[in-house]
């Protein structure tokens, strides 16, 4: 093995900022990446996230800040010199070499000798489990088919960093589930540092040992999936971790961490992530999951309860999706075990514990706690 | 003898069918066909339609066959069809013109304009369909410009500056003015070729290891041939049919195939013997043929008009 | 403290990450762009600097058309408006490049309805129609003039069928210029309106219709304004060919009379009375008139839809 794997201890963003033509993308990304994590990028469309990935890559230019690897700039080097791989959402295969050259492109352009590069490159699609179609043109192959070939091509370098750009969203669903699986297979077995740019909550949180979720090219929050998923720092996490109830409402009063809001016909209790004061305006961010159906009969002692109307009911396997209304005509989603009928009266119940308040304002919340800055913080 | 019939009974059905068609078709319009029912399938439009296309055909191949059979003919004034053959034109046509001459020429021109154009043209197509610049649309419309303009009105600018270089009746000069319209051809048809190659594919090739040089040459470049065919080929087809820009700076000696025909066409003191120019026209049309053999492999026929996309469906 | 003093370390290194080129590369300029160098010195040398050399030529008026039509530097100008001779040519040009246009495009419209659908041939057919253009207004002309002379089959043909008594003048004269036109237009514009046709989605006029649009409603109401811009373009194109009709109307008109177009004038002036100026002078005409003609049609395009028409395109 001529290059090996992770030769690194960390890799450490800082600053990294990019703007077109005065426009941020992003702005001041600070990040560590320890040897052999996989880390995600996650972030609707435009928030910067393949911004990011193409910075790192050395695909293009940063506007400020510096990348580097246990303490040496390799910002400063062109994209081919920086032994990264790269997997590109539309696989980008060389459509006029076959799956066995493209697999040796990288291997060629390194100068290994040939017997080597005949050993790697059937090594590497043995690994993708496409040995029997070492032969074929990019074009003959399936989507996934091709997506494995573009991984074997950016493995086979055993690069220190592996930069995946949603590789798994021109997939069918089926496909991006057994794509997954396979992809954490690789990063598990060969120990690849990886930096995975996903706009799929749920793809991140299955793969990633670390979540950075960006908005308007701005970091809001880092941490492992967890963290993430029970504490999102901000509404704007939230939402994007599934808390589908976002629910504009008023202080009424404070106690402590804990608070009484209201509006739009609802009076909750629930817990302030970071900071409210009375009649502050908040977002409030329930999870479907955490907001059920209460059985008739069943205690509702110790938790918020909400009188609505069925009015959608989804079969989503084991479990029961539901839209419910409030008489003051505020649209809830639920979770329930057995199926309402829609007209249905329903009681609905929350643990107060699990009644998010954030600011309704994301500036008002930035520096926050649980935002957890890894590393050194940066003064401005 | 063979070609006559055709004609004869070809036209009156022709016309026939465009009246009775097109009466009847008023009186009972689309509304009586049943719906779902094709409505193409021998419908009187479409009959007018194939007499509209068998009209022009008659026409084009009448006047295709009219001058092979001219330029084949000994003395052919009051009948349909010459009354001896001979194909002594050819070679009387061949010596009194210089035909070797010309069609060297011609073929200089058209060879060095292609290979000159698309090694300007490729380079700035990649640029321009990969990179965003500041006066960006100014260099797009300048190179559309000469495409848009008649080529009289800047030929004609053009062949006094190449005269007062003294430049006027060279082989360079029927090359550079034929390079004016041929490079922006070039660029016009090369920048969407280009923009539908995946820009990731460079990214990717990059991230693999390889630098500027191995990017163009081992990635690129192979993707690029058959546009390259492609445009080159119709450079070719576009030289060797230009009339307009080579007759304004050529002379005898560099004169092209098509303006030699121009010229023994209008040759002071009574044209050439008419059989001659049609033995030339000939010639020239056989080699037009064989190019454009040549060129339907590489592309389809609608893009030897104008510049538009591949339709898989032709 | 320790980290005011990092936050300056970076700063000044953030400065230097973002150099000249850097911000530059941000704008789109990088040495990629020397590869447009060539075509520019190029187009610069031998399109814009010639053209430019020949409008200052057309205020350089040789001595005897100062002294015949005064005006000074616009003498050349003077007398293209004000000699008849010289500015019956534009509308000669006219009558010849707008019917000629207008017919090709017309006519291609319902036969590229009726071909769009594959159907055996129909590269065959295409290649075709190719023909008469890629043989160009030269060749046309010697066939013209054989074919449809007071000998040719053409008046031989109407002749024994009786439709005629006397064999027609279908060459030397206007209508031969037409024929030519025709013949090397109208496959043009079919070929151009057939591929503007096939970039239109068919499942959009299937939509229509399911909405009960009839043959006649689905044309008129959806498929002919999708179809427009392209028209437009063809149309454009389409003139633009005609305009500069040159071989056809020495070949086959009647180049001292009825088809003496522009293109015509200009070459004499250029060629036979070696009087560049004024041959300049009619080109740039030519040109200032061309582009009235299309801005009009471009004029009118601006007033339908342009976006896209949802199919391969």
């Amino acid at each position: 093995m001529t290059i090996s794997a992770s030769s690194f201890d960390a890799l450490q963003l800082k600053n990294v900022g990019r703007s077109f033509g005065g426009q941020d993308a992003l702005v001041d990304l600070n990040l560590t990446i320890r040897a052999g994590e996989f880390i995600a990028l996650l972030g609707p469309s435009g928030c910067g996230k393949s911004t990011a990935l193409n910075c790192l890559a050395g695909l293009l230019p940063l506007t400020h800040g510096q990348i580097l690897i246990d303490d040496k700039r390799v910002d400063v080097l062109p994209a081919e010199k920086r032994d990264f791989g790269m997997v590109f959402q539309n696989y980008a295969l060389f459509p006029h070499l076959s799956v066995q050259k493209n697999v040796a492109f990288g291997l060629q352009m390194r100068g290994v000798p040939r017997a080597e590069i005949t050993r790697r490159v059937a090594e590497a699609l043995a690994l993708v489990r496409l040995e029997q179609h070492a032969t074929k043109l990019p074009g003959q192959l399936s989507g996934g088919q091709q997506q494995r070939v573009a991984i074997a091509r950016a493995v086979v370098l055993e690069p220190r960093l592996v930069l995946m750009d949603e590789p798994l969203s021109n997939l069918d669903a089926k496909l991006r589930l057994e794509m997954r699986t396979e992809i954490r297979r690789l990063h598990q077995s060969l120990g690849l540092t990886t930096v995975y740019v996903t706009h799929d909550q749920e793809e991140a949180l299955s793969l990633a040992d670390r979540l950075v979720v960006l908005r308007e090219g701005h970091v809001q929050q880092i941490g492992t999936p967890q963290e993430l998923h029970d504490n999102p720092a901000n509404w704007h996490v939230a939402d994007f971790m599934g808390y589908r109830n976002l629910l504009d409402l008023t202080v009424e009063t404070v106690n402590g961490s804990e608070a009484r809001v209201s509006g739009r016909g609802l009076s909750l209790a629930g817990h302030i992530v970071h900071h409210a004061a009375a009649s502050d305006s908040v977002r409030v961010a329930i999870r479907p999951h955490d907001l059920t159906v209460v059985e008739p009969g069943a205690s509702t002692s110790g938790l918020n309860t909400v009188e609505a109307t069925v009015q959608v009911v989804e079969y989503q396997g084991r479990e029961f999706a539901v839209e419910a209304v409030t008489d003051a005509g505020q649209n809830l989603f639920v979770h329930a075990s057995s199926a309402p009928r829609p007209g249905d009266r329903v009681t609905l119940g929350v643990a107060p514990s699990r009644v998010l308040i954030y600011q309704a304002d994301l500036a008002a919340e930035a520096g926050s706690p649980v935002t957890q800055t890894p590393l050194e913080s940066v003064a401005s | 003898m063979a070609d006559t019939p055709v004609i004869d009974a070809g036209r009156p059905a022709v016309r026939g069918a465009e009246k009775i068609y097109s009466k009847r078709r008023k009186g009972s319009g689309p509304a009586n066909r049943m719906p779902g029912e094709r409505s193409l399938v021998a419908s009187p439009g479409t009959w007018f339609v194939w007499a509209g296309i068998v009209a022009f055909f008659l026409f084009l191949f009448g006047i295709l066959i009219s001058v092979l059979v001219d330029s084949l003919g000994k003395s052919w004034f009051t009948n349909w069809l010459p009354t001896e053959f001979t194909a002594s034109w050819y070679g009387e046509a061949w010596s009194r013109f210089e035909l070797a001459h010309v069609i060297g020429v011609t073929l200089i021109v058209a060879f060095s304009v292609v290979i000159i154009s698309i090694l300007i043209g490729v380079p700035a197509s990649y640029v321009l369909a990969r990179s965003k610049f500041p006066g960006k649309q100014v260099v797009m419309g300048l190179f559309l410009l000469p495409v848009l303009i008649p080529p009289i009105t800047f030929g004609i600018p053009l062949a006094t500056v190449m005269y007062n270089f003294g430049l006027g009746r060279t082989l360079i000069a029927v090359i550079l003015v034929n390079l004016v319209p041929s490079v922006p051809f070039v660029i016009i048809t090369m920048t969407p070729f280009i923009e539908q190659i995946n820009p990731t594919i460079e990214n990717a090739a990059r991230m693999c290891g390889a630098g500027m040089r191995s990017v163009f040459l081992r990635v690129l470049g192979p993707l690029l041939v058959p546009g390259i065919l492609a445009a080159g080929i119709l450079v070719l087809v576009r030289t060797v049919g230009m009339f307009d820009l080579t007759f304004l700076v050529s002379g005898p000696p560099s004169d092209t195939l098509v303006v030699a025909i121009y010229r023994a066409m209008t040759s002071a003191g009574g044209a050439e013997p008419r059989p001659l120019v049609s033995a030339m026209a000939v010639m020239y049309t056989v080699m037009m043929l064989v190019i454009l053999v040549i060129a339907l492999r590489f592309v389809n026929p609608t893009q030897l008009v104008a510049r538009v996309r591949d339709n898989p469906d032709d | 403290m320790s980290s005011a003093i990092q936050s300056r370390q970076s700063r000044t290194r953030v400065k230097s990450t973002a150099s000249l080129a850097h911000r530059l590369a941000e704008r789109g300029i990088d040495a990629r762009l020397w590869l447009l160098a060539p075509a520019l010195v190029f187009i610069v040398a031998l399109f814009v600097y010639p053209f430019a050399y020949g409008i200052g030529l057309t205020f350089q008026p040789l001595a005897r058309t100062t002294e015949q039509w005064g005006g000074g530097p616009f003498a050349n100008y003077v007398e293209f408006f004000k000699d008849p001779f010289t500015f019956e040519s534009v509308w000669l040009t006219m009558k010849l490049a707008l019917p000629a246009a207008l017919f090709n495009v017309i006519v291609s419209i319902p036969l590229a309805f009726k071909l769009r659908h594959r159907f055996r041939g129909k590269r065959f057919l295409s290649t075709l129609l190719v023909l008469p253009i890629t043989l160009g207004t030269v060749l046309t002309a010697q066939g013209l003039l054989i074919f449809a002379g007071r000998q040719g089959w053409l008046n031989r043909f109407l002749l024994d069928t009786h439709i005629i008594d006397q064999p027609l003048q279908l060459v030397n004269n206007y209508l031969g210029v037409m024929f030519s036109l025709i013949i090397s237009g109208f496959p043009f514009a079919f070929l151009l309106v057939s591929s503007y046709l096939s970039g239109i989605d068919p499942s959009i006029e299937a939509a229509a219709r399911t909405l009960g649009a009839n043959w006649r409603q689905r044309f008129r109401r959806v498929t002919l304004p999708l179809l427009a811009p392209g028209l437009a373009t063809t149309f454009i194109l389409t003139f633009v060919l005609a305009f500069s009709v040159f071989p056809s109307a020495r070949l086959v008109g009647d180049p001292g009379g009825d088809t003496r177009v522009m293109a015509l004038m200009a070459y004499r002036a250029f060629g036979e009375q070696q009087n560049y100026s004024m041959a300049s002078t009619i080109a740039i005409m030519m040109g200032v008139i061309e582009l009235v003609v299309i801005a009009f049609v471009l004029l009118g395009r601006s007033f339908f839809y342009k976006g896209s028409t949802g199919g391969k395109g």
